[in-house]
C-alpha cells in the first residue's frame, strides 16, 4: 500500500477525503489551519473559509442535515465562538456524518490559553476520539463519521499541537463515495425549542449510555499488559511519550476520551499494582474514573500547564532524572512584525501619540512587544472593539480621545461587526482602527471575506469595509495608507478627536503578500 | 540505526525543507519515519526547532533531550541554545556560522553572548562553516539550507546519490540544478572536516 509522510492535520484531511466527505467549513486557526488547506485541493470537497467558527460549524451541519458528509476544523478557542451551535447540534443529531475538528494547544506555542477541548464534549455530550500519530488522524478520522452516523451526534476529534504538526507515515486508500442521504422534514427533531428539545435531551442521554457501555469493546481502546508493576492510562501525543519514556509499562490506550472505557480500565486496573493517568491539560480521564470509583493517580505529578514529554514522563514513572549540560544565559528570540511590515508604522504613530490601544488577535498583537510596546490589551477574536466601549463607560468620553482600538481586516470579519455595532447603537465614542493587510496573516495568508478572494484563490464577492462600517453607524469613515505618515497622522489625531465613533481603515498590503495580490 | 536530528534556526530560514528532505530519504531506505515542526507564530522572526526521526521503528515524534545525533543549526546561538538535546558522547553538531541578532539585542537591552563556539566545541564534535558565502559561492544563494543539508549528509552513511535523489524531490523543479551545486558545496566543506 503506498505511504506517504503526512502531518497529522493532513492525514485528517485525508481521513475526511476518504471517508466521502462533501463539505468542510472552517476558520484558520493555528494549529488547525493546514487541515482545511489541505481538504480545498480534493476536487470533491466542497470548502471554505467561513466567517468565524459559528458560522462554520452551522455551515457544516446544515450540511450534515442536507445528506452529505461535512466538516469543520478550528483551533482550540474556536470552540468557544461556535459553542452555541455545537450544543444544540448535540440534541438534533445528524443526518449524515458532522465530525468537528479541534486543534487543543497544550504550552500555548500560538494561543492566548490552553483550555481543554474535551470538557466542551463532555457538556455538550459529545464524543471525543483522540488519534496518537498521522495513521490514526487518518483512521480517527474515518471512524468518526461511521460513529456520527450510527450514534446521531456530531463526534470531537481532537488533537494537540503536537498530533496536528508532527509528520510520520500514513497508508494510503481511495476514497468511498456515498450517495446523498435523503432530507426529510422532522419538526420533532430539528426544531429546538422546549417542547421537542425535552424529548431529544432524554435522546441524548440514551445515546451516551448506549456509546458508554459499547466504547468498552471498541478496538481503539484496549489494554496492552507487558509489566504488571504500573499501568498507564494515555491517549493522543501521551501514548507515544509513555511507551518511548517505559516500554515495559503497561498501557490502557485510550482512543475515544468521552464518554471513556470505565468498565474496560477498571478491569485493566485490577491486573496492574498501580494505576496513573498520563494526560495533558485537564484531569479529564482521570475525574472520570475517580467519579467511577476506579484509583488512580495523575495530575499530581503531570501538572495542569504546558506540555508533557518523554524525559517529564520517564521522570514521573521511573523517577529516572535526565543529566543536562548547564549552559550560560542567552538572550530569548520572540517573534517580531516582519522587515518592512505595516503594523510597524502604525505602531509607531499610537506610539507618539501615547494612545491606550486595545489590541485583537493576529499578528499585529506583536505590537505589544518592545521596541513598540503600543497594545495594552488582547483577549480573544473581535475583542478590542467592545473593550474600548467597556473602558469609555468606566472612563468617561474624554478617555477616548487618547485611546484605540486596533483590529485586523480579518479578524474584523470574524467578530468585529457586531461590538462596533454595539458602540454605535449605544452612543460610543470609540476610534477603531482596521489593519486591512488584505489577507488573514498569522496564520499563514488565508484568504477571508474582505479580501476578494475565494478559499482556491478565485475572485469572490469583497466585503466593502467602509460600507459596512457605515451601514453600522459609525459617524466617520475613511481609508488612509500607513506608509502616508503625514496624512496618517492627520487622520489619527481628527479622528480621535471626534465625539462620535469612528472607523479609520488602515490599509496596505502585508509584506508577505506575493505580486499580482498586491 | 537511529538518528535522532535537531534542526534550529531562526522563522524563514528554510528549515521545513531540510526536514522534508530527511523524510524522504528515510521513506526512500524503508526506514521509519516522525518530524515534528512548528508552525504559526514563532514563524515570524521568532526561534523555529524541527525534530526529524529516522529508525527501523519511531515512536515518539520528538527527540529526547540528551539523546540526540546530531544538532543542525542555521544560527549559531541556536545552535547553543538547542544543546541539551545533544547526546553526552559523540554527538555532531554542524552550524551555520552566520549571527542573526534577536530584537533584543538590536535594541540595546540584551547581548548576543560571546564564545558560543568554544561552548558548542565543549558540547560536541563541531563542523562549523560559513553557508552563506558557499551558498552565494555557487551560484544559488537561495539555498542556505541545503548547503548546510549537504555538510551534515557528508558526515553521515548514506550515498550521496540517496541524498541528491532526496533533495531532487522536494525542491521546485525550477531550483533542481541550483540544489544539487549547493548540496555538493555543503559536502565539500563537510568532507574536508
Amino acid at each position: 500500500m503506498e505511504k506517504a509522510l503526512f502531518l497529522g492535520n493532513e492525514a485528517v484531511a485525508r481521513g475526511a477525503w476518504e471517508a466521502g466527505v462533501r463539505v468542510c467549513s472552517s476558520y484558520p486557526g493555528t494549529p488547525s489551519t493546514e487541515i482545511t488547506e489541505t481538504v480545498s485541493k480534493y476536487p470533491e470537497i466542497n470548502s471554505e473559509w467561513a466567517t468565524n467558527e459559528k458560522v462554520a460549524m452551522e455551515v457544516a451541519y446544515g450540511a450534515a442535515l442536507g445528506g452529505v458528509r461535512a466538516m469543520t476544523c478550528m483551533k482550540h478557542v474556536g470552540l468557544n465562538v461556535a459553542a452555541d451551535p455545537f450544543f444544540t447540534a448535540a440534541y438534533t443529531g445528524v443526518n449524515a456524518g458532522l465530525v468537528a475538528v479541534v486543534a487543543d494547544d497544550p504550552f500555548m506555542f500560538s494561543s492566548q490559553n490552553e483550555q481543554d477541548s474535551r470538557l466542551y464534549a463532555r457538556s455538550a455530550h459529545v464524543p471525543v476520539l483522540e488519534p496518537s500519530d498521522a495513521q490514526e488522524c487518518k483512521d480517527f478520522m474515518k471512524l468518526a463519521f461511521d460513529l456520527s452516523e450510527e450514534y446521531d451526534t456530531p463526534v470531537l476529534l481532537r488533537l494537540t499541537t503536537r498530533i496536528a504538526h508532527a509528520r510520520s507515515l500514513v497508508a494510503l486508500e481511495e476514497r468511498a463515495e456515498r450517495a446523498v442521504r435523503p432530507y426529510e422534514k422532522n419538526m420533532q427533531k430539528y426544531v429546538m425549542m422546549p417542547g421537542p428539545a425535552r424529548r431529544r435531551h432524554l435522546y441524548v442521554e440514551q445515546r451516551e449510555r448506549k456509546l458508554a457501555e459499547n466504547c468498552n469493546k471498541m478496538e481503539i481502546n484496549r489494554a496492552e499488559y507487558r509489566n504488571l508493576a504500573v499501568g498507564v492510562v494515555c491517549a493522543g501525543i501521551c501514548y507515544q511519550y509513555v511507551r518511548e519514556a517505559a516500554p515495559e509499562v503497561s498501557t490502557f490506550k485510550v482512543g475515544m476520551s468521552y464518554p471513556l472505557p470505565i468498565a474496560a480500565i477498571a478491569e485493566f486496573a485490577k491486573k496492574v499494582e498501580k494505576l496513573i493517568v498520563v494526560e495533558e491539560l485537564e484531569p479529564f480521564m482521570e475525574n472520570q474514573l475517580r467519579a467511577h470509583g476506579v484509583a488512580c493517580t495523575g495530575k499530581e505529578a503531570t501538572g495542569l500547564q504546558g506540555e508533557l514529554s518523554v524525559k517529564k514522563v520517564r521522570e514521573i514513572l521511573t523517577g529516572e532524572k535526565a543529566n543536562l549540560p548547564e549552559l550560560p544565559a542567552m538572550p530569548g528570540r520572540p517573534p517580531a512584525l516582519c522587515p518592512g511590515c505595516p503594523h510597524r508604522v502604525t505602531y509607531q504613530q499610537l506610539k507618539k501619540h501615547n494612545l491606550t490601544v486595545f489590541g485583537d488577535i493576529g499578528c499585529y498583537t506583536l505590537g505589544a512587544l518592545p521596541p513598540l510596546s503600543s497594545v495594552d490589551t488582547s483577549l480573544c477574536m473581535g475583542a478590542s472593539v467592545g473593550m474600548a466601549f467597556g473602558m469609555e463607560k468606566a472612563r468617561g468620553k474624554e478617555f477616548s480621545r487618547h485611546a484605540v482600538a486596533v483590529i485586523g481586516d480579518s479578524t474584523f470579519m470574524h467578530s468585529g461587526i457586531t461590538p462596533l455595532i454595539d458602540a454605535c447603537y449605544n452612543g460610543g465614542t470609540i476610534t477603531v482602527l482596521i489593519l486591512d493587510n488584505r489577507i488573514t496573516g498569522m496564520t499563514g495568508h488565508q484568504e477571508n471575506p474582505a479580501s476578494g478572494f475565494d478559499i482556491h484563490g478565485n475572485p469572490a464577492p469583497m466585503v466593502d469595509l467602509e460600507a459596512i462600517c457605515r451601514a453600522c453607524g459609525a459617524a466617520s469613515v475613511r481609508t488612509v495608507d500607513p506608509f502616508d505618515v503625514k496624512a496618517f497622522d492627520a487622520a489619527l489625531e481628527e479622528e480621535i478627536a471626534r465625539e462620535a465613533v469612528s472607523v479609520l481603515i488602515v490599509k496596505r498590503p502585508c509584506v508577505l503578500l506575493k505580486g499580482e495580490r498586491k | 540505526m537511529k538518528k535522532d536530528i535537531i534542526i534550529v534556526g531562526v522563522g524563514g530560514q528554510g528549515i521545513l525543507l531540510a526536514s522534508r528532505v530527511l523524510g524522504k530519504l528515510a521513506m526512500d531506505a524503508g526506514l521509519d519515519i516522525k518530524v515534528s515542526e512548528v508552525h504559526g507564530m514563532s514563524q515570524r522572526g521568532g526561534d523555529v526547532i524541527t525534530h526529524v526521526r529516522i529508525g527501523e521503528k519511531v515512536i515518539s515524534p520528538l527527540v529526547t533531550e540528551g539523546e540526540a545525533d546530531a544538532i543542525v543549526s542555521f544560527e549559531l546561538m541556536e545552535a547553543a541554545r538547542a544543546l541539551p538535546f545533544l547526546k553526552g558522547q559523540g554527538g555532531r553538531i554542524v552550524v551555520n556560522s552566520q549571527k542573526i541578532e534577536p530584537v533584543t539585542v538590536k535594541i540595546g537591552t540584551a547581548q548576543y553572548p560571546e564564545g558560543l563556539e568554544e561552548l558548542l566545541r565543549a558540547h560536541g564534535d563541531v563542523l562549523e562553516l560559513d553557508a552563506r558565502a558557499a551558498a552565494m559561492a555557487c551560484e544559488a544563494p537561495k539555498s542556505v539550507n541545503i548547503v548546510l543539508l549537504g555538510a551534515y549528509a557528508a558526515g553521515e552513511e548514506f550515498a550521496q546519490e540517496a541524498w541528491l535523489k532526496a533533495v531532487e524531490a522536494c525542491v521546485p523543479p525550477k531550483t533542481v540544478e541550483a540544489n544539487r551545486r549547493a548540496f555538493l558545496a555543503g559536502w565539500a566543506l563537510g568532507e574536508k572536516k
